[in-house]
């Protein structure tokens, strides 16, 4: 069975759609900026900056949206209408219609607005919708009622990796037959004093707040961390054959996902990649491809001192002398870290990277470590002719890998 | 000094209408919370709780279920201010 992406979705702090997010992205642009909110003052947040969304979600949802849903699920919600319309408003048995729709962090703002009202306010003021607005699986459900999905809407949790699970596990779902269509993806809102002041504790994020457009770097040897952005991502995917049967456009099939842990450590990479090795392999095992077959990866890159050696050396070990022939991008330079949406956004880049032939840039790199030589892109570049195929890696705390694989549709 | 029914009336339409987007002129003594204005039960106790704040009076829990119409709210509210 084959699986193809009819739709595309995404509101980041590029812009708050795919089109104005992929145009930003290919003139280089950056989605960083210093934060100008007064927690930030307030609380002497060591980080100042972050990629907010480029369009706020109140300028998109109705009052009453935005007040029933945590700005997670704003974002969701946003992206998967986006990638539906896109997908031509598919008609389908809601019964056959699925959500694989995943957060890294959840409803943040929620729960610890909810604390404020209820230390400052007492336990009655703490608003009802508290609960089904925190918890995890919020956007998939607010997505699901949307869409009238009832074929099973489904979060998967892993860190940063979360969202090309959600992609991967669709694969899954149509391969049982018992699904037309799966609405995948994923969304994050954390750019929140706690969040923030959380990373930084660990030191996991850059504190370049002097110049927040270029605290993204991944390769570059003054890389110090990542930046957190938000936003969301979403693909409406679903079967060739259901797809040619109502004539829809197709930008290309999704041909594999895979999913492996570390068990090494709970933060830190497996230094020899050999887990993240393992997704990548298994992901082109499934895709039916060899190693040569691919032009072009979305790296997890998030701009960390080891993060990006890490990825380098599973690289390195999957493709050996090829990977000097593959285009890497690393988006996060222009967008930040969208965390659980991360995966999402970057497997809509991967998706447009064949569907256009173009691989998208990586901006800040001014003197790449000779520690990773990848030969990443720096300005937008062509791709082959003929059927191509790329990859989009994601990992995340608690040593989680996944990784996605599409092809070029002809 | 307590707000007269029409005041405490209006007072409610804006709790509503911030809540529930509904305009303001369709809350009026008549209507049923429930099957006229299709308020559901979690906006119904956020309206009740800002009410509380807006117009200084208690509405306990048990209360809230005996305020099916606008104009049940409106004379509680106006007789325990």
């Amino acid at each position: 069975m084959k699986i193809v992406v009819t739709g595309l979705g995404a509101t980041t702090p590029l812009g708050g759609d795919v089109r104005s997010t992929w145009d930003a992205l290919l003139a280089g642009k950056s989605g960083i900026s210093t934060l100008e909110q007064p927690w930030v003052a307030q609380y002497e947040i060591p980080v100042t900056f972050a990629g907010q969304a480029k369009v706020p979600a109140s300028e998109v949802l109705t009052l009453q949206e935005c007040k029933r849903l945590d700005p997670s699920s704003q974002f969701a919600l946003i992206a998967a209408r986006e990638a539906w319309a896109d997908a031509g408003t598919p008609s389908v048995e809601p019964e056959r219609l699925a959500v694989e729709f995943s957060t890294g962090i959840g409803g943040v703002w929620t729960l610890l607005d909810a604390f404020d009202t209820l230390k400052e306010r007492g336990p009655r003021r703490v608003l009802p919708m508290t609960v089904p607005m925190l918890m995890p699986n919020g956007p998939a459900a607010a997505i699901g009622m949307d869409l009238a999905a009832r074929g099973g809407v489904r979060t998967s949790v892993s860190a940063c990796a979360s969202s090309t699970e959600a992609i991967a596990n669709a694969i899954t779902r149509l391969q049982s037959g018992e699904i037309d269509i799966v609405v995948a993806g994923g969304c994050e809102a954390a750019i929140h004093p706690l969040p923030i002041s959380a990373f930084a504790a660990m030191h996991a994020t850059s504190r370049r707040n002097d110049e927040p457009e270029l605290a993204s770097r991944p390769y570059d040897v003054a890389r110090d961390g990542f930046v957190m952005g938000e936003g969301g991502g979403a693909m409406v995917l679903e079967t060739e054959e259901h797809a040619l049967a109502r004539g829809a456009k197709i930008y290309a099939y999704l041909v594999g996902g895979a999913v492996t842990s570390d068990a090494y450590h709970i933060t830190a990479p497996d230094p020899e990649g050999s887990g993240a090795a393992r997704a990548v392999l298994a992901a082109l095992k499934q895709a039916n491809a060899s190693i040569e077959d691919v032009v072009h990866i979305n790296a997890h890159a998030t701009s960390t001192p080891v993060g990006d050696i890490a990825e380098y050396t599973a690289l390195k070990r999957v493709f050996g002398d090829h990977l000097g022939q593959i285009a890497i991008s690393a988006t996060k330079a222009s967008t930040g870290h969208l965390l659980g949406g991360a995966g999402a956004i970057e497997a809509v880049f991967t998706v447009l990277a064949l569907k256009e032939r173009t691989a998208p840039p990586t901006i800040n790199l001014d003197n790449q470590d000779p520690e990773i030589p990848l030969d990443v892109v720096t300005s937008p570049r062509k791709l082959p002719d003929g059927p191509i195929l790329a990859i989009s890696n994601s990992f995340g705390f608690g040593g989680h890998n996944a990784v996605v694989a599409f092809r070029s549709y002809e | 000094m307590a707000l007269s029914k029409d005041e405490v009336l209006a007072g409610l339409a804006e709790l509503v209408n911030e809540e529930t987007g509904l305009a303001a002129e369709s809350v009026q003594m008549d209507k049923s919370f429930s099957d006229d204005l299709d308020i559901d039960s979690i906006s119904m106790m956020t309206i009740v709780v800002n009410a509380e704040d807006k117009f200084g009076v208690k509405i306990p829990d048990e209360e809230v279920k005996n305020l099916v119409t606008v104009a049940d709210a409106v004379n509680y509210i106006a007789d325990n201010q």
